[in-house]
């Protein structure tokens, strides 16, 4: 393959114009992206960056995998973490910056060590996901290791109200799981072994049978 | 064990952690064998007649015919593209992340052979971040294909090649609409592109690119080994197969059934899902996902299928139901729909991001007691001026179920106004009504 770099390839074939399509492109601002020795990035990081920039035909398609990158090592998308990205994609910092601030899940500002997300949209809020967000702020007040927030729709409404402890998805919750799980996350224990999603059959597959009209669910 | 009145095709052996491992898929349901069969004696226009001719109509939402969505793309030498969309965002939406979790490797095979069809040799799975454990299975199971030289360079010994290479978003519900996507994977912020040009012609690095969602994909090995004929055994004239449908909200049993498209929705809501609590009825759900305008209990016994979601003046969309029963306040509902459309609105364009900012405000008035019943009029018309106005559907997909509840529950969102602003005394009342500071 090809390595293609800039805004898109020139391809005679092409039935559309790219010109058509292409906004304003910005003038490369070359002295704005840092050299390497200016940023003092760590090689483990610098090789994964290196090593996802290789499996993409345009380099810049990298951005993501390496704000996770950064992400992982550092916590949070630091302002460090995202110059020392950018002098190995040869990209500008501000280019990374504006990326990393659309997405949700990139944080542009310190987070605690351990992640909750609690899903606030429809199927889970019928189900009590604002008062089991409360009970999540509550158990984790006043602790700055754990970062609670409310999220837009994660993905299970089969497990409804739900919430994604450090990317793990764990449902159906009831508010009295919410310091347990904060308490099994600070003892670095499993946490809440019996509600992860991971081991959760398909939903016809669910011990008790098929549904009977008299069977009435955990709602909360 | 699968309900029986379930027909399990893309969940069949599902229930077997094991199908998630090569050794698995091979051993519990064939797996591959079409891979070989596709790679070694079919050509490109074969493939893609199969696909035309089954009928298999994209599964993300907008229920275009798949096949002929590959057909589009135009033949050359150029470098060619296939995005699997597993950006499955939608509120009420989980069935990828099922199909995902439990059998990676269908989804693999389909994107193989999907490639053939398209004449790619570079595909992506554009997963959503929250998906992390699926992701991860994901990466496992395209090292297992690797390895067993169903990915690669010289594919079975054949002069084809694929790359495929799972991409992590970051939480993004816009990433899901195709042309974000595309940007998403360019390493952008993920903005809609405007149309046309359409990603068949020019996508992916200004590439032509063929862009499916997962069950789609998943769908294609079974469809190549067992021919067009097979697949339309299931199903309805104008949706044939099956569909793995997710129903939520106030159900009994929610989760994923794999249903032959067609089956009535009380059997879907009633019998698979087990219907309300015990006492409680029914009184409005999404046919297609949060974005599909609302019925109500008297479309129970329409039939499940594009046709006729599409007649009832609603869609299919993804095929995720979510159900609200009598206990659920619909312009609360409303409320929650709208604010999350205004929170992913990525404000590229106006109608939208104007049109989703106000319209929560409105709904906020409406169930703060501050409202008075031409705002619902003026909510109404916001939803008209965003309907079509934007450069992809995000605003739409508010203003259809806002609108639809609007209308077909204009009673209670009158009840709530008048009720909220009784419970406020005349003093407190009276400033907001006339606009002045409180």
């Amino acid at each position: 393959m090809t390595p293609v770099d800039g805004p898109g390839i020139q391809n005679p074939n092409l039935p559309v114009d790219r010109a058509v399509t292409e906004g304003r492109v910005p003038p490369r601002a070359e002295e704005q992206i840092p050299e390497l020795h200016e940023v003092d990035c760590p090689d483990e990081l610098r090789e994964q960056i290196e090593a996802q920039m290789a499996r993409y035909p345009d380099r810049k398609s990298a951005s993501l995998p390496a704000l996770w990158a950064v992400q992982k090592l550092y916590g949070w998308c630091t302002p460090e973490g995202i110059r020392q990205a950018a002098a190995v994609m040869r990209v500008t910092p501000a280019y990374l910056e504006s990326v990393a601030s659309f997405y949700d899940l990139f944080y542009t500002e310190p987070i605690g060590s351990h992640k909750v997300e609690v899903c606030t949209n429809i199927s889970c809020w019928m189900r009590g996901a604002d008062q089991l967000l409360d009970a999540f702020r509550a158990a984790a007040e006043g602790d700055e290791d754990v970062y609670v927030t409310g999220f837009e729709c994660l993905g299970a409404c089969d497990i409804a109200p739900m919430a994604s402890i450090d990317q793990r998805y764990y449902g159906p919750l009831e508010e009295n799981d919410a310091a347990t799980a904060i308490e099994q996350l600070k003892a670095g224990a499993e946490v809440l072994p019996d509600k992860a999603l991971a081991a959760r059959p398909l939903a016809a597959d669910l011990p008790g049978g098929r549904p009977s009209p008299e069977a009435g669910s955990a709602n909360g | 064990m699968a309900d029986p009145r379930e027909t399990r095709v893309l969940l069949d052996k599902a229930e077997d952690p094991a199908l998630a491992t090569l050794e698995g898929y091979k051993r519990l349901v064939g797996g591959y064998a079409t891979l070989e069969k596709a790679y070694r004696s079919m050509e490109q226009d074969e493939i893609l007649k199969e696909l035309e001719d089954s009928g298999l109509r994209g599964r993300g939402g907008a229920g275009f015919s798949m096949g002929k969505k590959a057909s589009f793309l135009p033949r050359g030498e150029m470098q060619k593209y296939l995005c699997c969309n597993a950006d499955e965002s939608e509120p009420g939406a989980f069935k990828d992340r099922e199909l995902m979790q439990r059998n990676p490797h269908q989804l693999i095979e389909g994107i193989t052979i999907a490639a053939l069809a398209a004449d790619a040799g570079h595909a992506f799975i554009f997963i959503r971040g929250e998906y992390d454990a699926q992701a991860d299975i994901l990466d496992r199971a395209v090292a297992e294909a690797y390895e067993a030289g169903y990915l690669g360079k010289n594919i079975l010994g054949t002069h084809r090649d694929l790359e495929l290479v799972v991409h992590r978003g970051a939480g993004a519900y816009i990433c899901g609409e195709e042309t974000a996507l595309l940007d998403a994977l360019e390493g952008k912020r993920g903005n809609p592109r405007l149309k046309p040009p359409f990603p068949a012609v020019q996508g992916l690095y200004g590439g032509p690119t063929l862009i499916n969602n997962v069950e789609t994909l998943s769908n294609v090995p079974r469809i190549v080994a067992n021919g067009a004929e097979w697949f339309r055994q299931f199903g309805t004239e104008q949706s044939p197969g099956t569909k793995v449908v997710s129903i939520s909200g106030a159900v009994r049993r929610p989760g994923n059934y794999e249903i032959s498209l067609g089956m009535p929705l009380r059997e879907l809501i009633y019998g698979l899902a087990g219907g309300p609590e015990a006492g409680h009825e029914v009184k409005a759900f999404y046919p297609g996902g949060s974005s599909s305008p609302v019925l109500t209990p008297a479309e129970l016994d329409l039939p499940y299928s594009f046709e006729a979601m599409a007649e009832a003046g609603s869609m299919l969309g993804s095929g995720s139901i979510i159900v609200a029963d009598d206990r659920v306040s619909i312009p609360h509902m409303a409320l929650r729909t709208a604010r999350f459309y205004h929170h992913e609105s990525c404000g590229k364009c106006s109608p939208c991001r104007e049109g989703t900012n106000w319209t929560v405000k409105m709904l906020e008035r409406v169930v703060r007691g501050e409202a008075t019943p031409m705002d619902l009029d003026i909510i109404s018309s916001v939803q008209q001026n965003i309907m079509g106005h934007c450069l992809c559907v995000l605003g739409d997909s508010m203003a259809m179920p806002v609108s639809a509840m609007v209308n077909k529950f204009r009673d209670e969102f009158e009840e709530v106004i008048a009720n909220a602003g009784a419970s406020l005394g005349e003093e407190e009342l009276l400033p907001i009504l006339q606009g002045a500071p409180a």
